[in-house]
């Protein structure tokens, strides 16, 4: 079967939700080999194997970590030359895509992004303009490089008898003096507690204009946190200061695609409901009962916010006991 | 120092945006053209480097005859002059074609810093600067809440999912700028008067030295397939608080078998 190169996102040696998620398309549509930059690629074989992974070529150098993206996409460049695959798959993300931008330019190779499924012939499907039209694209010059939404598909582990061998090939790996250009001096991190990443996270609550405060924000936490969520916030919300904006869920800020999408406080402007309508289940918590997000509700309840969610919370709490 | 923001005129957010059934490209005339949103921050950004280190802002767009509104109110917000690519066979290009037209313009005007926004609200790609930086081997300084230059040392906030990344480089390089770096200025009465007197200058593809065949529908590396509209949710149920709204949210909750 043809080779389809995943690129692994992982932080040290834990492989990331979208890296088997990608792996598990990689499977429908030919044998998935794991391209893993940077240290940890033995703790993580296990995982690798669990899904289908045959193949990972590991390259351990720190230039892969110390500058901006350039240097994976010349191992991926690499790989491809050395491989020839016939597909390869990057996680939807800021970097993921910018890798897959550079990659698209060295091979001479067209560029998919924000995939949210994928099926034979390496047709991908996308959904643009807000959601509201559902598109199926496919690539025709090069070799086909495709960046998948996380959490757009579900990640299934290979039943025990057809686990991937995962055998590690080590790769020699320097970066050209051209790709070390923007040089990543320090990496800070702000204050997220125990929260799952946004786009990673099976469940997403998000704030927005009726929150009415940050000191508010701590009824969205709560809820968020009674339900192992990460925390979201509208653009109004943001805009106000009341949140910080990396949280933004939207047009201009991050495409989110969770199990539950909880809307709290949120009318569902265009600018919201594009980063949320491939939601798989939609909660909206609003007072005014004409709120365009209601549309998308799969329930909806309409009410006061700080009375609704920390009873909501609570029951929640309770029944988790 | 030269300054070049690149600006792409999108169709407006706000209007019902769709794809022609004859070609599958997005559908332009159908919605009203506007400067894209994030290319806004972009501009002032352009704005603010040249008002702290001297120097001109150019503005660079491709696009459709039309574009030709959008550079205006680039203009009219304090830029210097313009170049606008326009050619019929680039209608339809992909990323890859559109970023070949743009790095060979900027190899023909010249660079000290190329700023642009770091998505747009049409493709949502996010590709842009990583390309043109691949093209034209200049330092990607990519999703930048901060730019701080120092002679020819420029260094950035680059925003991550976990907070930020401090990030160095040199000039000439590519930046991209994520929302909220700024508070774009809003064009004044002056700036409007003096805007229709700036130079705008028209390329074609001949000038810059880009085969048509590189580029445009034909020239793609993608296609779309095909396209739909997506149907409609279906409808869900929605309860009014009577005192138990969060009881019953958490019922539905439990039903769904999400907690």
């Amino acid at each position: 079967m043809a080779e389809i190169l995943v690129l692994a996102e992982h932080s040290g040696e834990s492989v990331k939700k979208v890296t088997t998620e990608l792996l598990t398309l990689a499977r429908r549509v030919g044998e998935p080999s794991v391209v893993w930059a940077g240290a940890g690629a033995d703790a993580a074989r296990e995982r690798l194997a669990e899904f289908g992974a045959e193949t990972v070529y590991v390259a351990g150098s720190e230039d892969l970590d110390d500058y901006v993206v350039a240097p994976k996409a010349e191992l991926l460049a690499e790989l491809v030359t050395q491989h020839a695959p016939a597909a390869v798959l990057v996680a939807s993300t800021a970097e993921g895509r910018e890798v897959a931008a550079r990659l698209a330019v060295k091979t001479g190779s067209g560029v998919i992004t924000d995939a949210v499924d994928l099926s034979d012939g390496l047709v991908a499907e996308q959904s643009i303009f807000g959601g509201a039209i559902i598109v199926q694209s496919k690539v025709r010059a090069g070799t086909p490089i495709i960046a998948v939404r996380p959490n757009a598909v579900a990640a299934e582990p290979v039943p025990e008898s057809g686990r991937g061998a995962a055998q590690v090939e080590n790769v020699s790996f320097a970066a050209t003096d051209v790709a070390k250009s923007a040089h990543i001096t320090e990496r800070v991190v702000a204050e997220r507690g125990e929260r799952p990443e946004l786009t990673e996270a099976s469940i997403v609550v998000s704030g927005g204009r009726g929150v009415g405060g940050a000191e508010n924000f701590a009824l969205i936490e709560n809820l968020a946190d009674s339900l192992h969520a990460a925390v979201g916030a509208s653009r109004a919300a943001t805009d106000a200061g009341w949140y910080p904006h990396q949280f933004q869920v939207g047009q201009t800020g991050k495409t989110v695609s969770p199990q539950l999408y909880m809307a709290v406080g949120i009318s569902g402007a265009i600018q919201h409901r594009a980063g949320m309508q491939t939601s798989k289940t939609i909660m909206v918590i609003n007072k005014d009962p004409e709120a365009p997000i209601f549309e998308l509700a799969d329930f909806g309840v309409v009410g006061d916010l700080f009375q609704v969610v920390p009873q909501l919370t609570e029951e929640i709490r309770k029944r988790a006991e | 120092m030269n300054i070049v923001v690149c600006m792409k005129q999108v169709p407006d957010t706000g209007s019902e945006r769709t794809l022609r059934p004859s070609d599958s490209t997005v559908d332009r005339d159908a919605a009203d053209g506007l400067i894209n949103e994030l290319d806004e921050y972009a501009i002032e950004e352009g704005l603010r480097l040249a008002e702290a280190h001297g120097g001109e802002v150019t503005i660079l767009s491709m696009g459709p005859q039309r574009a030709s509104e959008s550079i205006r109110k680039a203009l009219s917000m304090g830029a210097d002059k313009a170049v606008h690519l326009v050619d019929d066979a680039l209608a339809g290009s992909d990323a890859l074609g559109t970023s070949a037209a743009i790095a060979a313009v900027l190899g023909r005007i010249g660079f000290d810093v190329v700023i642009l926004g770091s998505e747009s609200t049409d493709a949502r790609m996010g590709v842009m600067a990583a390309m043109l930086a691949e093209r034209l081997g200049v330092p990607q300084l990519s999703l930048a809440s901060k730019v701080e230059i120092d002679g020819t040392d420029v260094s950035i906030n680059r925003q991550t999912d976990y907070g930020y990344d401090r990030v160095q480089g040199s000039l000439p390089a590519v930046i991209s700028v994520v929302e909220k770096i700024n508070e774009p200025r809003y064009p004044s009465f002056k700036g409007i008067m003096a805007a229709k007197k700036k130079p705008v200058e028209t390329l074609g593809l001949a000038d810059i030295g880009i085969d048509p065949g590189q580029v445009g529908l034909a020239g793609a590396a993608t296609e779309v397939v095909s396209f739909a509209a997506r149907p409609p949710r279906q409808a869900g149920t929605v309860v009014k608080d009577e005192g138990d709204g969060g009881v019953k949210a958490a019922e539905f909750l439990a039903a769904q078998k999400l907690i």
